[in-house]
């Protein structure tokens, strides 16, 4: 895989920033009592990633290293503050349902994150390519959370009913409490299944290491 | 000579008969009188809603460790206990996707996915509960709860929760004897403090449990009910007869692996649930507390067995005062 690949999908798989790096776990828990709340909000997030990605990146060797959070900080406002306003103008709906939570975009620590760990430190095109991938991946993985509270707490997805009207849906599901049960649920899965995966890369390695030292 | 063989092993040499098993064993038997009280008072269907919960639990126990390949440990009975405690504390009106449900919670969140038995750091039957509570709160609480229909059937005029009782006895609604023998509404197994107090009598008698954490969380739950209430409306008597303060104090509380191991912090958790009860009880939006004040002192459980050690047997005692100065 070329190295733009490996970048975009660094942030959908093994670095997922909700279930791997357990970044931005306040936006989690608080938005996702809706699978259209993940969505809105995943996006707000990727296009802040994004952009500030890319102009971090390109005033990396212009920002002086002892100010550069705060310098970090006012790039990554602007965005969120330009992402605010053009919500409220064109989506309000969305944007009352998020409320509180678009402004403190600002210290999502997946954004500053990836202005501290990468953007400072790759060329322009990559730093993008970062953003896009750790967005999607944050994107999908609030979604899913937001689906499954939608559906168990609430008996409908993206505002769509689901089942008869005899279902009586599990309200805790909906509530703070299952916000918390369901991300763990899906934490323990997720290291579960990347688990299996190391533990299958391991047998790998031992195999060949010992064929290895029967030649 | 020839015929001595002498058996050589390491110590510990005496052992005693208790096992998981016996135990959870004797749990279950003292479960009975309640059950029992469950199915005189509010009819057949308790029996069922208990059924149900009890094989749904023992089940999902079975199917999680047979899926994960862990060593099965239906056998040792646990599974059962917790089924039972879990349908006791429901009302005789929950539909039987409710007990399926609250079994999966109480093996499979609270349970299992923590270790198994012994690594729960919550009551699970407790969690069970708290979690229906939470996700369809008009059948646990309120109208769920019929008035006492003798082996009847279930379809009795529903009234107020059992803890809304207190005012109604002022007005005579219902006797000191009626609450003691359980002719009140409620769960099915809290009703008839008799026949906890027979289970409880049971469980002392064959060493499960020691009085010291029922008792004093029963008798700090009563004066502070009727300390925070102004001491007038309620008298602590009536206050631990209501709810299901004495089912929680002698079944959920005592429960080994979310309780302290030492004496002083089996005090401070049993004064703990005690206080809590009576606070949401008085100033709280719930009508009923137990189960939150249990759970609440189950999470500082690992707190106080952390900050209050015994001393290790040959330990020089702490002396008092500043004599360290040689």
């Amino acid at each position: 895989m070329s190295k733009a690949g490996k970048v975009f999908f660094n942030g959908i798989l093994n670095e997922n920033p909700t279930f791997r790096l357990v970044l931005g776990t306040c936006p989690t828990l608080a938005v996702t009592t809706q699978a259209m709340n993940g969505i809105g909000m995943g996006l707000a997030a990727t296009f802040v990633l994004v952009g500030s990605n890319i102009v971090i990146s390109l005033l990396r060797k212009f920002i002086p290293d002892k100010v550069r959070i705060p310098a970090f900080i006012v790039i990554i406002c602007m965005f969120v503050t330009s992402v605010q306003m053009l919500m409220q103008a064109f989506l309000p709906e969305l944007y009352k349902s998020l409320g509180i939570f678009i402004p403190l975009i600002v210290v999502n620590c997946i954004i500053l994150a990836r202005a501290e760990a990468f953007a400072s430190k790759n060329s322009v095109i990559y730093s993008a390519i970062d953003g896009l991938g750790m967005g999607i991946g944050f994107t999908a993985a609030i979604t899913a959370i937001g689906a499954i509270r939608e559906i168990v707490g609430n008996g409908t997805i993206f505002g769509a009913r689901l089942f008869g009207a005899n279902f009586e849906p599990m309200l805790i599901a909906a509530l703070a409490p299952g916000g918390f049960i369901v991300f763990g649920l899906m934490l323990a899965l997720v290291n579960y299944i990347t688990s299996r995966d190391t533990k299958a890369a391991n047998k790998e390695c031992e195999t060949t290491h010992e064929e290895g030292a029967a030649q | 000579m020839s015929d001595f063989s002498l058996n050589v092993s390491t110590a510990p040499h005496v052992r005693t008969n208790d096992s998981t098993t016996s135990i959870m064993r004797n749990v279950l038997i003292a479960l009975v009188p309640a059950l029992l009280a469950g199915v005189y008072f509010f009819g057949f269907r308790s029996l069922i809603v208990v059924g149900v919960c009890v094989v749904s639990s023992v089940l999902f126990e079975y199917l999680f460790e047979l899926i994960l390949k862990r060593p099965v440990t239906i056998g040792d009975l646990s599974a059962a206990v917790t089924g039972m405690l879990l349908g006791l504390t429901l009302p005789v009106t929950a539909p039987w996707w409710m007990c399926v449900i609250g079994s999966g919670v109480a093996i499979l969140l609270a349970k299992q996915l923590f270790g198994g038995i012994g690594d729960n750091f919550l009551n699970p039957a407790l969690t069970a509960r708290a979690v229906l509570l939470a996700s369809w709160p008009v059948r646990m609480s309120g109208a769920a709860f019929v008035n006492p229909n003798l082996l009847g059937s279930v379809d009795s005029v529903s009234t107020a929760t059992p803890l809304a009782y207190g005012a109604k006895l002022q007005a005579g609604g219902a006797s000191i004897l009626d609450l003691f023998l359980g002719n009140i509404p409620g769960t099915i197994g809290e009703v008839c403090k008799a026949a906890i107090l027979l289970g409880f009598v049971y469980l002392l008698i064959t060493h499960v449990i020691s009085w010291h954490v029922p008792v004093i969380i029963v008798v700090t739950t009563g004066l502070c009910t009727w300390l925070f209430s102004g001491g007038g409306i309620e008298t602590p008597l009536v206050a631990v007869l209501q709810g299901g303060i004495l089912f929680g104090a002698v079944f959920m509380a005592t429960d080994y692996s979310t309780c302290p191991m030492t004496a002083l912090g089996q005090v401070i958790f049993a004064a703990g649930i005690g206080i809590l009860t009576a606070v949401i009880r008085c100033f709280a939006g719930y009508p009923e507390g137990v189960t939150y004040a249990i759970l609440f002192m189950n999470i500082v459980t690992p707190l106080l067995d952390k900050y209050i050690k015994p001393r290790i047997y040959g330990e020089p005692a702490k002396k008092k005062g500043g004599d360290s100065v040689a």
